[in-house]
């Protein structure tokens, strides 16, 4: 079995998905024979052909309106958004029609489409290339939220947000695409989209995190680890609905949680997480939670993206302030 | 120099103002059963409409938004489309749901603050009323994609208004109609008022038709007071879509004669001449004039047929105002195919407090 990168699992998720279920079909801005811009699409067109692998005139809005239009008759689109920051001009059809359509019908019309875009920062990349809009949308009744942050969780998750009848935000971290390989079996296998995955086990405080800054934050439990603190280390990748009882579980045991995210910290999820920590852990927790998260400014151009990025150091700066905590 | 476009608008007017038809009318113009079904219809939406405005009024009713005025434009619509076709109603097009089946105590829930007007039993996979202006344009668009992408012989018809041609979204379904060769017809109902904008604010284009052409749409301006001309022109084109011929635009010229909703005033824009006008136009007048003067309709036809009318209307009325409120719980219930946890919990919170459970 070969090794793919998580872009790759992306990749084989709507392959295997397009053979299995002849309604779905993949729309966007170069998708087609470009394979699309990081290359998520690539072979598609090949594989499946201009019926299923389809170009769309360069409007997001006319992407975003399109897909509810043949999800509502029936067809399962998986639309790319090429990039985060141009994912704006979507939210209306999404907000005003596909995360109400099963609701204010009652049930009659529903909406099973997927939104993909790659998210964050930290490539180097023009303006409006960066964002990380999760919360935007986490905020929105009716919709599911996703970030994975491996390969194999790229294709479960993807599988089962194709597969989820009604309409999922798929946001792919595009600073990991390439980052490592692993063995991912093609297997249609699907992960559930309503729990998070405790990536590391530890008890003296509780990380959570997702998409690309999985990787800061096992950074720094690896170095907390080498100074004797030990810390679990959960991968949220469902951003809505939240599975908190991993997370109240965990706190449970460690008395400290530290929300690592790259997206701007004002009514960020890390303010939910904090929020809900409060409401129903707070006889658990022996410290304040910390936030270690962008600032509540655009993500700078890129000489200086990398200072707006949470870093490891930042990371174990905030462990440490919990810590002080006995 | 040389030109390398050329383009025009045609406008298609068959029944004028007097209800004189024109010479070069379409062959269902002499068939009186076609022509009495239209005004029917018409009459009918119109004694509903005016029972709605009523129910409004005496607040058995939330806000409404009336069709008065464009009764030739929605029947015709209703009547040139097939079951299997889509319709993407913008939020008054009641003339056109009547016919494809939705009833009208569906239409009173809706504005009468229920969901389950929503759930009509017009066509199952027609979209409820669209509220946010132009996006159905779009929604229609997509549909008509997916039929053509399955190679099913169906159409999408959407309906705009004038304000509505100046949203992205009425371009952008233009634009990728034209773009994916798609079995698309985008009506504009131009009523001349965007609530208190008048059409000569929206745009500097001569007509709303020819925001078509860029598109690479078939455009057509229709006189939408004349059920014929709407009629010949609904079933050309949609039957053009159908067969492959590619969409089009019809603008179908038209006045508000009511207020944009019950919500709103139009005495405080719009001059009282100019209403006056336009009942001149008005669609059933020229209609019924033509009925008349073919001698088979005259005042006794005309008051049995009212009677009748509004008695059915009155079964609507009592059937929507019999319904019964939604459980409180429904505003969940529909929110995913299956309820998420968190959802659930919120869920139990609303039953535990209607319960009397407020601690």
């Amino acid at each position: 079995m070969a090794e793919i990168t998580l872009i790759e699992a992306v990749t084989q998720a709507m392959a295997y998905e397009m053979r299995r279920d002849p309604s779905v079909i993949v729309l966007g801005e170069d998708v087609g024979v470009n394979g699309g811009v990081f290359r998520a699409t690539a072979g598609l067109h090949a594989q499946f052909g201009s019926e299923r692998v389809l170009d769309t005139p360069l409007d997001e809005t006319t992407i975003a309106g399109l897909a509810v239009g043949m999800a509502f008759q029936g067809m399962k689109p998986i639309a790319e958004s090429q990039f985060d920051g141009f994912i704006y001009p979507m939210m209306d059809h999404i907000i005003c029609h596909a995360a109400r359509m099963r609701s204010r019908t009652r049930g009659r019309l529903h909406c099973p489409m997927v939104l993909r875009a790659p998210c964050g920062g930290g490539i180097r990349a023009p303006e409006h290339h960066s964002e990380a809009p999760e919360a935007l949308f986490a905020h929105i009744p009716g919709l599911r939220v996703v970030i994975p942050s491996s390969p194999a969780r790229a294709y479960g998750l993807l599988l089962a947000a194709i597969r989820d009848p009604d309409p999922v935000i798929f946001f792919e971290p595009k600073r990991i695409y390439r980052q490592y390989k692993e063995e991912v079996p093609d297997d249609g296998e699907a992960l559930p989209l309503d729990v998070c995955f405790v990536l590391r086990d530890g008890h003296d405080v509780t990380l959570v995190t997702w998409g690309a800054h999985v990787k800061e934050t096992l950074e720094a439990a690896e170095q907390l680890a080498e100074r004797g603190v030990s810390a679990e280390v959960i991968d949220l990748a469902t951003i809505k609905p939240i599975d908190f009882d991993t997370i109240r579980e965990s706190v449970k045991k460690t008395g400290r949680c530290v929300i690592v995210h790259e997206a701007a910290r004002t009514a960020g999820i890390g303010a939910e997480i904090a929020a809900q920590l409060a409401e129903k852990s707070m006889f658990d927790l022996v410290a304040p939670v910390e936030r270690v998260t962008g600032y509540d400014v655009p993500i700078p151009l890129f000489r200086l993206e990398m200072k707006y990025l949470p870093s490891v150091e930042r990371i174990i700066a905030a462990v440490d302030r919990t810590l002080a905590y006995r | 120099m040389h030109t390398v476009a050329r383009f025009h608008i045609d406008y298609v007017r068959y029944l004028d103002e007097d209800g004189q038809l024109a010479a070069d009318a379409p062959a269902f113009a002499a068939d009186n059963a076609v022509l009495l079904d239209l005004y029917r219809r018409m009459n009918f939406l119109r004694c509903f409409d005016s029972k709605a405005v009523a129910l409004q009024r005496t607040g058995k009713l939330g806000t409404y938004a009336s069709c008065l005025g464009h009764e030739a434009a929605h029947v015709a619509i209703g009547l040139a489309m097939r079951q299997e076709d889509v319709f993407c109603p913008m939020y008054r097009e009641y003339g056109t749901q009547f016919v494809r089946g939705v009833k009208p105590r569906e239409v009173l829930m809706y504005w009468g603050g229920d969901e389950r007007g929503n759930d009509f039993s017009g066509p199952r996979h027609d979209l409820p009323w669209c509220v946010p202006i132009a996006t159905q344009c779009l929604h229609a668009a997509g549909a008509a994609l997916a039929f053509k992408l399955r190679h099913e012989p169906r159409v999408a018809v959407s309906v705009v208004g004038d304000g509505g041609t100046s949203k992205t979204d009425f371009y952008a379904a233009v634009n990728s109609a034209g773009a994916f060769r798609l079995p698309y017809v985008g009506v504009i109902v131009n009523n001349q008022w965007a609530i208190s904008v008048p059409r000569s604010a929206q745009t500097g284009a001569e007509t709303l038709a020819q925001k078509g052409i860029a598109g690479g749409l078939h455009c057509i301006q229709v006189d939408g007071n004349d059920p014929i001309a709407m009629l010949a022109v609904m079933r050309d084109t949609i039957e053009r879509a159908r067969t492959g011929g590619g969409g089009t635009v019809v603008e179908a010229v038209t006045y508000r004669l009511s207020d944009h909703t019950t919500a709103d005033d139009a005495r405080r824009y719009r001059p009282e001449e100019e209403v006056k006008q336009a009942w001149a136009r008005e669609p059933l007048k020229r209609l019924r004039a033509l009925l008349e003067a073919r001698g088979i309709w005259d005042q006794a036809r005309e008051d049995a047929f009212k009677l009748e009318a509004n008695a059915e209307v009155d079964v609507e009325v009592n059937a929507y105002l019999e319904t019964r409120t939604q459980p409180v719980t429904s505003m969940f219930d529909f929110m995913f195919a299956e309820l998420p946890h968190d959802l659930r919990e919120q869920r139990e919170e609303v039953v535990r407090w209607e319960a009397g459970h407020h601690g």
